[in-house]
Protein backbone atom coordinates (compact mmCIF):
# COMPACT_ATOMS: atom_id res chain seq x y z
CA UNK A 1 0.00 0.00 0.00
CA UNK A 2 1.33 3.22 -0.93
CA UNK A 3 -0.24 5.69 1.21
CA UNK A 4 1.65 3.35 4.60
CA UNK A 5 4.95 5.25 3.45
CA UNK A 6 3.07 8.49 4.25
CA UNK A 7 4.13 10.85 7.03
CA UNK A 8 1.47 11.31 9.08
CA UNK A 9 3.07 13.96 11.14
CA UNK A 10 6.27 15.51 10.84
CA UNK A 11 9.15 16.38 13.11
CA UNK A 12 7.92 20.33 12.90
CA UNK A 13 4.48 18.65 14.27
CA UNK A 14 2.52 19.26 10.82
CA UNK A 15 0.26 16.69 9.09
CA UNK A 16 0.60 15.67 5.32
CA UNK A 17 -1.43 18.58 4.54
CA UNK A 18 0.38 21.30 6.71
CA UNK A 19 -2.21 21.31 9.38
CA UNK A 20 -1.54 21.12 13.10
CA UNK A 21 -3.17 18.64 14.84
CA UNK A 22 -6.02 20.21 16.00
CA UNK A 23 -6.63 21.98 12.64
CA UNK A 24 -9.63 21.41 10.92
CA UNK A 25 -9.96 21.57 6.88
CA UNK A 26 -11.22 24.50 5.30
CA UNK A 27 -14.81 25.00 5.73
CA UNK A 28 -17.59 25.88 3.45
CA UNK A 29 -20.97 25.64 4.04
CA UNK A 30 -23.62 26.54 1.69
CA UNK A 31 -27.45 26.63 2.10
CA UNK A 32 -30.30 26.60 -0.81
CA UNK A 33 -28.09 25.26 -3.38
CA UNK A 34 -30.87 23.06 -5.02
CA UNK A 35 -33.28 25.01 -7.05
CA UNK A 36 -36.05 22.44 -6.34
CA UNK A 37 -36.01 20.94 -3.16
CA UNK A 38 -37.19 21.95 0.45
CA UNK A 39 -34.05 22.88 1.82
CA UNK A 40 -30.78 21.89 0.37
CA UNK A 41 -27.39 22.60 1.40
CA UNK A 42 -23.70 22.10 0.36
CA UNK A 43 -21.28 21.16 2.90
CA UNK A 44 -16.93 20.90 1.94
CA UNK A 45 -14.45 19.74 4.35
CA UNK A 46 -11.25 19.91 3.03
CA UNK A 47 -11.55 17.91 -0.24
CA UNK A 48 -14.68 16.17 0.86
CA UNK A 49 -18.08 17.86 -0.75
CA UNK A 50 -21.27 16.66 -0.43
CA UNK A 51 -24.78 18.37 -0.69
CA UNK A 52 -27.78 17.12 0.96
CA UNK A 53 -31.43 18.34 -0.19
CA UNK A 54 -34.42 17.63 1.84
CA UNK A 55 -38.24 17.38 0.49
CA UNK A 56 -40.86 17.35 2.93
CA UNK A 57 -42.47 16.84 5.44
CA UNK A 58 -44.95 15.88 2.34
CA UNK A 59 -47.12 12.39 2.07
CA UNK A 60 -45.41 8.82 1.86
CA UNK A 61 -44.97 7.77 -1.38
CA UNK A 62 -45.35 4.64 0.26
CA UNK A 63 -48.51 4.16 2.29
CA UNK A 64 -46.80 1.79 4.18
CA UNK A 65 -44.28 4.26 5.33
CA UNK A 66 -46.67 5.93 6.78
CA UNK A 67 -46.59 6.48 10.84
CA UNK A 68 -49.70 7.82 12.56
CA UNK A 69 -48.25 9.95 15.24
CA UNK A 70 -45.01 11.12 14.25
CA UNK A 71 -43.32 11.59 10.54
CA UNK A 72 -40.97 9.18 9.43
CA UNK A 73 -37.30 10.22 7.94
CA UNK A 74 -36.10 8.40 5.28
CA UNK A 75 -32.56 8.75 3.74
CA UNK A 76 -30.72 8.08 0.54
CA UNK A 77 -26.74 8.50 -0.04
CA UNK A 78 -25.38 8.09 -3.50
CA UNK A 79 -22.14 8.45 -4.48
CA UNK A 80 -21.16 10.43 -7.96
CA UNK A 81 -18.77 7.64 -10.34
CA UNK A 82 -15.97 10.85 -10.44
CA UNK A 83 -16.19 11.50 -6.58
CA UNK A 84 -12.64 9.84 -6.12
CA UNK A 85 -13.66 7.43 -3.24
CA UNK A 86 -10.96 5.13 -2.47
CA UNK A 87 -13.14 2.14 -2.13
CA UNK A 88 -14.44 0.31 -5.24
CA UNK A 89 -17.05 1.66 -7.05
CA UNK A 90 -19.79 2.03 -5.00
CA UNK A 91 -23.56 1.17 -6.37
CA UNK A 92 -27.17 2.23 -4.86
CA UNK A 93 -26.95 -0.78 -3.17
CA UNK A 94 -23.79 -1.19 -1.77
CA UNK A 95 -23.75 -2.46 1.98
CA UNK A 96 -21.55 0.57 3.05
CA UNK A 97 -23.59 3.19 1.54
CA UNK A 98 -27.14 1.92 3.11
CA UNK A 99 -25.07 1.73 6.28
CA UNK A 100 -24.52 4.94 6.31
CA UNK A 101 -27.83 6.15 5.28
CA UNK A 102 -29.02 4.44 8.32
CA UNK A 103 -26.69 5.88 10.30
CA UNK A 104 -27.98 8.94 9.15
CA UNK A 105 -31.65 8.06 9.58
CA UNK A 106 -31.10 7.11 13.21
CA UNK A 107 -28.93 10.31 14.25
CA UNK A 108 -31.72 12.68 12.90
CA UNK A 109 -34.68 10.62 13.84
CA UNK A 110 -34.59 11.47 17.51
CA UNK A 111 -33.41 15.06 16.66
CA UNK A 112 -36.12 15.99 14.02
CA UNK A 113 -39.61 17.01 16.62
CA UNK A 114 -41.14 13.99 14.12
CA UNK A 115 -44.38 14.45 16.48
CA UNK A 116 -44.55 17.94 14.78
CA UNK A 117 -45.40 16.08 11.17
CA UNK A 118 -48.14 13.04 11.48
CA UNK A 119 -48.48 10.77 8.61
CA UNK A 120 -45.98 12.55 6.78
CA UNK A 121 -42.51 11.69 5.25
CA UNK A 122 -39.03 13.98 5.30
CA UNK A 123 -37.07 12.44 2.71
CA UNK A 124 -33.32 13.52 2.56
CA UNK A 125 -30.95 12.84 -0.05
CA UNK A 126 -27.66 12.86 0.23
CA UNK A 127 -25.07 13.04 -2.87
CA UNK A 128 -21.56 12.70 -2.66
CA UNK A 129 -19.90 14.73 -5.04
CA UNK A 130 -16.41 14.58 -3.79
CA UNK A 131 -14.60 12.17 -1.11
CA UNK A 132 -11.55 12.53 0.16
CA UNK A 133 -12.48 11.36 3.96
CA UNK A 134 -15.13 11.78 6.01
CA UNK A 135 -17.98 11.41 4.58
CA UNK A 136 -20.42 10.05 6.78
CA UNK A 137 -19.44 13.54 9.03
CA UNK A 138 -19.60 16.01 6.10
CA UNK A 139 -22.95 14.18 5.46
CA UNK A 140 -24.44 14.80 8.64
CA UNK A 141 -23.22 18.31 8.73
CA UNK A 142 -24.86 18.84 5.62
CA UNK A 143 -28.62 16.91 6.38
CA UNK A 144 -28.39 19.48 9.71
CA UNK A 145 -28.04 22.66 7.39
CA UNK A 146 -30.66 21.01 4.62
CA UNK A 147 -33.17 20.38 7.68
CA UNK A 148 -32.87 23.89 9.07
CA UNK A 149 -33.17 25.37 5.19
CA UNK A 150 -36.10 23.65 4.97
CA UNK A 151 -37.67 24.96 8.24
CA UNK A 152 -38.29 21.71 9.76
CA UNK A 153 -38.06 21.82 13.41
CA UNK A 154 -35.34 20.32 15.05
CA UNK A 155 -34.35 20.27 18.77
CA UNK A 156 -30.70 21.41 17.86
CA UNK A 157 -27.70 21.60 15.49
CA UNK A 158 -26.18 17.69 15.14
CA UNK A 159 -22.42 18.38 13.90
CA UNK A 160 -20.22 15.78 13.62
CA UNK A 161 -16.19 15.32 13.09
CA UNK A 162 -13.53 12.54 12.33
CA UNK A 163 -10.60 12.32 14.47
CA UNK A 164 -7.93 9.43 14.29
CA UNK A 165 -5.09 8.84 16.89
CA UNK A 166 -1.18 8.86 15.78
CA UNK A 167 0.91 7.08 18.42
CA UNK A 168 -0.41 9.60 21.49
CA UNK A 169 -1.43 12.38 19.56
CA UNK A 170 -4.90 12.70 18.14
CA UNK A 171 -5.82 14.19 15.44
CA UNK A 172 -8.74 15.97 13.91
CA UNK A 173 -11.01 16.18 10.79
CA UNK A 174 -9.10 13.51 8.62
CA UNK A 175 -8.57 13.31 5.01
CA UNK A 176 -8.78 9.82 3.42
CA UNK A 177 -4.75 9.32 2.97
CA UNK A 178 -4.99 9.54 7.07
CA UNK A 179 -8.06 7.75 7.10
CA UNK A 180 -6.18 4.87 5.73
CA UNK A 181 -3.73 4.45 8.36
CA UNK A 182 -5.30 5.68 11.78
CA UNK A 183 -7.72 4.67 14.03
CA UNK A 184 -10.42 6.62 12.89
CA UNK A 185 -13.46 7.94 15.14
CA UNK A 186 -16.63 9.67 14.08
CA UNK A 187 -18.66 11.71 16.61
CA UNK A 188 -21.94 13.51 16.09
CA UNK A 189 -23.01 15.46 18.95
CA UNK A 190 -25.42 18.01 20.05
CA UNK A 191 -24.41 21.23 21.49
CA UNK A 192 -25.35 20.47 24.97
CA UNK A 193 -22.18 18.20 24.80
CA UNK A 194 -24.42 14.80 23.86
CA UNK A 195 -23.33 12.25 21.68
CA UNK A 196 -25.25 11.14 19.47
CA UNK A 197 -23.67 9.22 17.04
CA UNK A 198 -20.33 7.49 17.60
CA UNK A 199 -18.48 4.78 15.05
CA UNK A 200 -15.16 3.14 15.16
CA UNK A 201 -13.87 0.78 13.18
CA UNK A 202 -10.05 0.04 14.17
CA UNK A 203 -8.48 -1.19 17.35
CA UNK A 204 -8.43 1.55 20.03
CA UNK A 205 -7.03 1.21 24.04
CA UNK A 206 -10.12 2.03 25.86
CA UNK A 207 -8.18 4.66 27.76
CA UNK A 208 -7.42 6.77 24.77
CA UNK A 209 -10.29 6.48 23.44
CA UNK A 210 -12.22 8.12 26.36
CA UNK A 211 -9.83 11.21 25.44
CA UNK A 212 -10.53 10.83 21.78
CA UNK A 213 -14.09 10.99 22.58
CA UNK A 214 -14.37 14.19 24.58
CA UNK A 215 -11.92 15.89 22.07
CA UNK A 216 -14.26 15.37 19.49
CA UNK A 217 -17.23 16.55 20.99
CA UNK A 218 -14.94 19.75 21.77
CA UNK A 219 -14.73 19.88 17.89
CA UNK A 220 -18.39 19.24 17.27
CA UNK A 221 -18.60 22.57 19.37
CA UNK A 222 -16.79 24.79 17.01
CA UNK A 223 -18.56 23.58 13.53
CA UNK A 224 -21.52 24.27 15.14
CA UNK A 225 -20.66 28.09 16.08
CA UNK A 226 -19.74 28.10 12.25
CA UNK A 227 -23.16 26.68 11.07
CA UNK A 228 -24.75 29.08 13.09
CA UNK A 229 -23.28 31.86 11.74
CA UNK A 230 -24.37 31.01 8.16
CA UNK A 231 -27.71 30.20 8.91
CA UNK A 232 -28.07 33.79 11.14
CA UNK A 233 -26.67 35.71 8.09
CA UNK A 234 -28.71 33.77 5.50
CA UNK A 235 -32.06 35.00 8.20
CA UNK A 236 -30.21 38.16 8.54
CA UNK A 237 -30.19 39.02 4.28
CA UNK A 238 -34.00 37.32 4.13
CA UNK A 239 -35.67 39.47 6.59
CA UNK A 240 -33.95 42.31 4.93
CA UNK A 241 -35.33 41.51 1.58
CA UNK A 242 -38.63 40.77 3.32
CA UNK A 243 -38.40 44.28 4.84
CA UNK A 244 -37.61 46.03 1.36
CA UNK A 245 -40.77 44.14 -0.36
CA UNK A 246 -42.91 45.41 2.62
CA UNK A 247 -41.62 48.59 2.35
CA UNK A 248 -41.85 48.92 -1.52
CA UNK A 249 -45.83 47.69 -1.32
CA UNK A 250 -46.21 50.03 1.35
CA UNK A 251 -45.03 53.22 -0.64
CA UNK A 252 -46.01 52.00 -3.45
CA UNK A 253 -43.34 51.24 -5.95
CA UNK B 1 -43.02 -5.74 3.83
CA UNK B 2 -45.22 -5.88 6.06
CA UNK B 3 -44.36 -3.71 9.28
CA UNK B 4 -44.07 -5.89 12.60
CA UNK B 5 -46.81 -4.52 15.56
CA UNK B 6 -45.63 -2.15 17.28
CA UNK B 7 -45.65 -3.13 21.43
CA UNK B 8 -48.84 -1.91 22.81
CA UNK B 9 -48.90 0.68 25.59
CA UNK B 10 -49.66 -1.86 28.18
CA UNK B 11 -46.73 -3.58 27.73
CA UNK B 12 -44.43 -0.46 27.41
CA UNK B 13 -45.40 0.57 30.41
CA UNK B 14 -44.65 -2.67 32.31
CA UNK B 15 -41.40 -3.26 31.14
CA UNK B 16 -40.47 0.62 31.29
CA UNK B 17 -41.52 0.57 35.41
CA UNK B 18 -40.08 -2.73 35.67
CA UNK B 19 -36.73 -1.31 34.67
CA UNK B 20 -37.25 1.98 36.51
CA UNK B 21 -37.06 -0.46 39.27
CA UNK B 22 -34.19 -2.71 37.82
CA UNK B 23 -36.01 -5.53 37.30
CA UNK B 24 -36.16 -6.55 33.58
CA UNK B 25 -38.76 -9.19 32.30
CA UNK B 26 -36.81 -12.10 32.42
CA UNK B 27 -35.45 -12.08 35.78
CA UNK B 28 -32.05 -10.61 35.34
CA UNK B 29 -30.57 -7.23 36.84
CA UNK B 30 -29.90 -4.81 33.95
CA UNK B 31 -26.19 -5.19 33.53
CA UNK B 32 -26.96 -8.70 33.53
CA UNK B 33 -26.24 -11.51 30.54
CA UNK B 34 -28.26 -14.23 29.86
CA UNK B 35 -26.58 -17.54 29.80
CA UNK B 36 -24.51 -18.41 27.34
CA UNK B 37 -23.74 -21.73 26.30
CA UNK B 38 -21.91 -22.95 23.43
CA UNK B 39 -22.25 -27.02 21.54
CA UNK B 40 -19.99 -28.53 19.58
CA UNK B 41 -20.74 -30.81 16.63
CA UNK B 42 -18.96 -33.86 15.59
CA UNK B 43 -16.92 -31.77 13.35
CA UNK B 44 -14.06 -29.17 14.18
CA UNK B 45 -15.28 -25.48 13.52
CA UNK B 46 -18.63 -26.01 14.26
CA UNK B 47 -19.72 -24.70 17.23
CA UNK B 48 -23.52 -23.56 18.30
CA UNK B 49 -23.98 -20.87 20.83
CA UNK B 50 -26.58 -19.96 22.69
CA UNK B 51 -27.83 -16.79 24.38
CA UNK B 52 -31.04 -17.58 26.04
CA UNK B 53 -33.29 -18.31 23.61
CA UNK B 54 -31.20 -16.90 20.91
CA UNK B 55 -29.22 -19.44 19.05
CA UNK B 56 -26.62 -19.37 16.00
CA UNK B 57 -24.54 -21.94 14.35
CA UNK B 58 -21.37 -21.34 12.99
CA UNK B 59 -19.11 -23.63 10.76
CA UNK B 60 -16.11 -23.22 9.65
CA UNK B 61 -14.40 -24.79 6.48
CA UNK B 62 -11.30 -24.19 4.54
CA UNK B 63 -10.52 -24.73 0.92
CA UNK B 64 -7.53 -23.99 -1.35
CA UNK B 65 -7.54 -21.64 -3.72
CA UNK B 66 -5.19 -18.89 -6.06
CA UNK B 67 -4.25 -15.61 -3.63
CA UNK B 68 -5.21 -12.39 -5.08
CA UNK B 69 -2.48 -11.04 -7.55
CA UNK B 70 -2.16 -7.70 -5.33
CA UNK B 71 -1.73 -9.98 -2.11
CA UNK B 72 0.16 -12.96 -2.74
CA UNK B 73 0.67 -13.99 0.80
CA UNK B 74 -2.69 -13.53 2.17
CA UNK B 75 -5.32 -16.39 2.38
CA UNK B 76 -8.69 -15.65 2.51
CA UNK B 77 -12.04 -15.34 5.09
CA UNK B 78 -15.26 -15.26 3.86
CA UNK B 79 -18.33 -14.14 5.79
CA UNK B 80 -21.97 -15.67 5.32
CA UNK B 81 -24.29 -14.48 7.20
CA UNK B 82 -27.65 -14.06 5.74
CA UNK B 83 -30.82 -14.02 8.37
CA UNK B 84 -33.89 -16.61 6.87
CA UNK B 85 -36.92 -15.74 8.32
CA UNK B 86 -36.32 -19.25 10.18
CA UNK B 87 -34.55 -16.74 12.55
CA UNK B 88 -37.48 -14.17 13.61
CA UNK B 89 -40.38 -13.70 11.40
CA UNK B 90 -39.25 -9.82 11.42
CA UNK B 91 -37.07 -10.79 8.48
CA UNK B 92 -37.15 -11.62 4.57
CA UNK B 93 -36.03 -13.91 2.56
CA UNK B 94 -34.02 -12.76 -0.41
CA UNK B 95 -34.19 -9.01 0.45
CA UNK B 96 -32.35 -8.02 3.01
CA UNK B 97 -33.60 -5.09 5.52
CA UNK B 98 -31.49 -2.37 7.32
CA UNK B 99 -31.32 -4.25 10.16
CA UNK B 100 -29.81 -7.19 8.49
CA UNK B 101 -27.71 -5.24 6.45
CA UNK B 102 -26.45 -3.40 10.10
CA UNK B 103 -26.08 -6.85 11.45
CA UNK B 104 -24.22 -8.57 8.44
CA UNK B 105 -21.75 -5.34 8.21
CA UNK B 106 -20.61 -5.18 12.13
CA UNK B 107 -19.80 -8.69 12.40
CA UNK B 108 -17.62 -7.96 9.20
CA UNK B 109 -16.31 -5.16 10.72
CA UNK B 110 -15.40 -7.40 14.46
CA UNK B 111 -14.37 -10.63 12.98
CA UNK B 112 -12.39 -9.39 9.91
CA UNK B 113 -11.63 -6.07 10.10
CA UNK B 114 -9.96 -7.11 13.80
CA UNK B 115 -7.84 -9.27 11.99
CA UNK B 116 -8.23 -11.45 14.62
CA UNK B 117 -7.37 -14.20 11.97
CA UNK B 118 -3.92 -13.86 11.08
CA UNK B 119 -4.62 -14.13 6.96
CA UNK B 120 -0.65 -14.35 5.88
CA UNK B 121 -0.65 -17.30 8.08
CA UNK B 122 -2.88 -19.04 5.47
CA UNK B 123 -0.77 -18.49 3.02
CA UNK B 124 0.78 -22.17 1.42
CA UNK B 125 2.70 -20.95 -1.71
CA UNK B 126 2.80 -17.29 -2.19
CA UNK B 127 1.02 -15.76 -5.07
CA UNK B 128 -0.45 -19.69 -6.00
CA UNK B 129 -1.87 -21.33 -3.05
CA UNK B 130 -3.46 -20.00 0.09
CA UNK B 131 -6.18 -21.57 2.03
CA UNK B 132 -9.77 -19.63 2.03
CA UNK B 133 -11.72 -20.01 5.17
CA UNK B 134 -15.09 -19.78 5.07
CA UNK B 135 -17.35 -19.19 8.07
CA UNK B 136 -20.83 -19.37 7.82
CA UNK B 137 -23.58 -18.36 10.25
CA UNK B 138 -27.14 -20.19 10.69
CA UNK B 139 -28.89 -17.50 12.17
CA UNK B 140 -31.36 -20.53 14.07
CA UNK B 141 -33.30 -18.44 16.41
CA UNK B 142 -33.69 -14.80 17.52
CA UNK B 143 -35.24 -13.42 20.60
CA UNK B 144 -33.06 -10.49 20.53
CA UNK B 145 -29.36 -9.55 20.36
CA UNK B 146 -28.59 -12.24 17.70
CA UNK B 147 -25.57 -10.08 16.78
CA UNK B 148 -23.40 -10.49 20.08
CA UNK B 149 -24.30 -14.16 19.79
CA UNK B 150 -23.26 -14.47 16.35
CA UNK B 151 -19.92 -12.90 16.76
CA UNK B 152 -19.58 -15.71 20.06
CA UNK B 153 -19.91 -18.72 17.88
CA UNK B 154 -18.34 -17.28 14.97
CA UNK B 155 -15.25 -16.84 17.39
CA UNK B 156 -15.76 -19.65 19.21
CA UNK B 157 -16.23 -21.70 15.34
CA UNK B 158 -12.73 -20.03 14.51
CA UNK B 159 -10.97 -21.24 17.62
CA UNK B 160 -11.92 -24.33 17.02
CA UNK B 161 -11.20 -24.85 13.79
CA UNK B 162 -8.42 -26.52 12.75
CA UNK B 163 -7.13 -26.85 8.92
CA UNK B 164 -5.24 -29.99 7.57
CA UNK B 165 -1.60 -30.28 8.07
CA UNK B 166 -0.07 -29.31 4.33
CA UNK B 167 3.23 -30.67 3.44
CA UNK B 168 5.35 -28.56 0.58
CA UNK B 169 8.22 -30.16 -1.33
CA UNK B 170 8.90 -27.72 -4.29
CA UNK B 171 5.77 -27.17 -6.20
CA UNK B 172 3.92 -30.02 -5.24
CA UNK B 173 1.77 -29.69 -1.71
CA UNK B 174 0.83 -32.31 -0.02
CA UNK B 175 -2.45 -31.85 2.32
CA UNK B 176 -2.32 -34.62 4.97
CA UNK B 177 -6.12 -36.04 6.03
CA UNK B 178 -6.55 -35.53 9.66
CA UNK B 179 -6.18 -39.52 10.17
CA UNK B 180 -2.55 -39.10 9.09
CA UNK B 181 -1.10 -35.97 10.84
CA UNK B 182 -2.80 -34.00 13.23
CA UNK B 183 -4.53 -30.70 11.62
CA UNK B 184 -3.32 -27.56 12.76
CA UNK B 185 -5.52 -24.66 14.80
CA UNK B 186 -5.39 -21.51 13.12
CA UNK B 187 -3.13 -18.51 14.10
CA UNK B 188 -5.36 -16.11 16.02
CA UNK B 189 -4.45 -12.87 16.93
CA UNK B 190 -7.19 -11.55 19.88
CA UNK B 191 -10.47 -12.90 20.08
CA UNK B 192 -12.81 -9.77 19.62
CA UNK B 193 -16.41 -10.12 21.08
CA UNK B 194 -19.65 -8.16 20.92
CA UNK B 195 -21.33 -6.49 23.83
CA UNK B 196 -24.85 -4.52 22.75
CA UNK B 197 -26.15 -2.41 25.42
CA UNK B 198 -29.86 -0.84 25.29
CA UNK B 199 -30.73 2.80 26.53
CA UNK B 200 -33.73 4.41 27.84
CA UNK B 201 -34.95 7.95 28.69
CA UNK B 202 -33.87 8.52 32.29
CA UNK B 203 -33.10 5.04 33.02
CA UNK B 204 -29.82 3.12 33.01
CA UNK B 205 -29.06 1.36 30.51
CA UNK B 206 -29.05 -2.24 29.84
CA UNK B 207 -26.73 -5.07 28.63
CA UNK B 208 -27.73 -7.94 25.96
CA UNK B 209 -31.65 -6.58 25.72
CA UNK B 210 -34.16 -8.70 24.51
CA UNK B 211 -36.39 -8.61 21.24
CA UNK B 212 -39.11 -6.47 23.14
CA UNK B 213 -36.37 -4.49 25.11
CA UNK B 214 -34.48 -2.93 21.98
CA UNK B 215 -37.59 -2.17 20.23
CA UNK B 216 -38.94 -0.49 23.37
CA UNK B 217 -35.40 1.31 23.88
CA UNK B 218 -34.36 4.90 22.77
CA UNK B 219 -31.47 3.43 21.09
CA UNK B 220 -28.63 0.68 21.30
CA UNK B 221 -25.16 0.98 21.39
CA UNK B 222 -22.20 -2.01 20.05
CA UNK B 223 -19.20 -2.69 21.12
CA UNK B 224 -16.41 -4.96 20.11
CA UNK B 225 -14.09 -5.17 22.58
CA UNK B 226 -11.06 -7.99 23.51
CA UNK B 227 -9.45 -9.30 26.65
CA UNK B 228 -6.38 -7.17 26.15
CA UNK B 229 -8.89 -4.20 27.03
CA UNK B 230 -8.62 -2.98 23.29
CA UNK B 231 -12.00 -1.31 21.52
CA UNK B 232 -12.33 -2.68 18.07
CA UNK B 233 -15.28 -1.36 16.97
CA UNK B 234 -17.79 0.90 18.84
CA UNK B 235 -20.88 1.74 16.62
CA UNK B 236 -23.85 4.02 18.36
CA UNK B 237 -25.80 5.01 15.39
CA UNK B 238 -28.39 7.75 16.28
CA UNK B 239 -30.99 6.90 18.83
CA UNK B 240 -30.96 8.98 22.03
CA UNK B 241 -27.92 11.41 22.74
CA UNK B 242 -25.05 10.09 25.80
CA UNK B 243 -23.60 12.06 27.32
CA UNK B 244 -19.28 11.03 27.34
CA UNK B 245 -19.03 9.73 30.53
CA UNK B 246 -22.47 7.73 29.69
CA UNK B 247 -20.64 6.14 26.92
CA UNK B 248 -17.45 5.68 28.79
CA UNK B 249 -19.36 3.99 31.58
CA UNK B 250 -20.97 1.22 29.42
CA UNK B 251 -17.39 0.88 27.83
CA UNK B 252 -16.46 -0.01 31.14
CA UNK B 253 -18.83 -2.71 32.02
CA UNK B 254 -18.10 -3.95 28.61
CA UNK B 255 -14.40 -4.89 29.06
CA UNK B 256 -15.80 -6.67 32.16
CA UNK B 257 -18.94 -8.78 30.79
CA UNK B 258 -15.92 -9.48 27.34
CA UNK B 259 -13.43 -10.95 30.03
CA UNK B 260 -15.98 -13.04 31.15
CA UNK B 261 -17.22 -14.11 28.09
CA UNK B 262 -13.85 -14.94 26.80
CA UNK B 263 -13.43 -16.82 29.78
CA UNK B 264 -16.39 -18.98 29.09
CA UNK B 265 -15.56 -19.73 25.42
CA UNK B 266 -11.87 -20.84 26.83
CA UNK B 267 -13.48 -23.32 29.28
CA UNK B 268 -16.14 -24.83 26.72
CA UNK B 269 -12.80 -25.16 24.03
CA UNK B 270 -10.77 -26.79 26.82
CA UNK B 271 -13.78 -28.98 28.34
CA UNK B 272 -13.91 -30.32 24.34
CA UNK B 273 -10.67 -30.66 23.48
CA UNK B 274 -10.32 -32.90 26.71
CA UNK B 275 -13.31 -35.17 25.28
CA UNK B 276 -11.99 -35.08 21.88
CA UNK B 277 -8.80 -37.53 20.11
CA UNK B 278 -7.46 -35.35 17.59
CA UNK B 279 -3.93 -36.32 17.94
CA UNK B 280 -1.84 -39.13 19.40
CA UNK B 281 1.22 -38.84 21.17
Amino acid sequence: MASSRLEILNDGGLRHDARRPYELRSLSLELSTHPNADGSSTVSQGLTTVSASVFGPREPKQRAGSVHDKASVVVEVGVAPWAGAREVRRTRGDKRLLEIAAAIRQTFEPVIMTHLYPRSEIAVHIQVISADGGILPTAINATTLALVDAGISLIDYVTSLSLGLHLTQPLLDLSAPEEADLPTLVVAALPSGKVTLAQMETRLHVDRFEEMLTLGVEGCGVLKTEMDRVVKDRTTRVVERMDKVIQGRITGD
Amino acid sequence: MPREIEPSINQREFVLRALAQGKRLDGRVPLELRNVELEFGDELGWCTARLGKTAVLAHVSATIVRPRDDRPYEGFLIINSEISPMASSVYEAGRASEDEVLITRLLEKSIRRTEAVDREALCIIAGEKVWQLRLTLHFLSDSGNILDCASIAAMTALRHFRKPEVEVSGRDVIVHSPDERAPVPLAIHHTPLCVSFAFFPDLPPIIDPTHLESVLSSGTLTLTLNAQRELCVLSKAGGSALSPGEIMGVVRVGVERVRELVKIMEDALRSDQSNRVIEVR
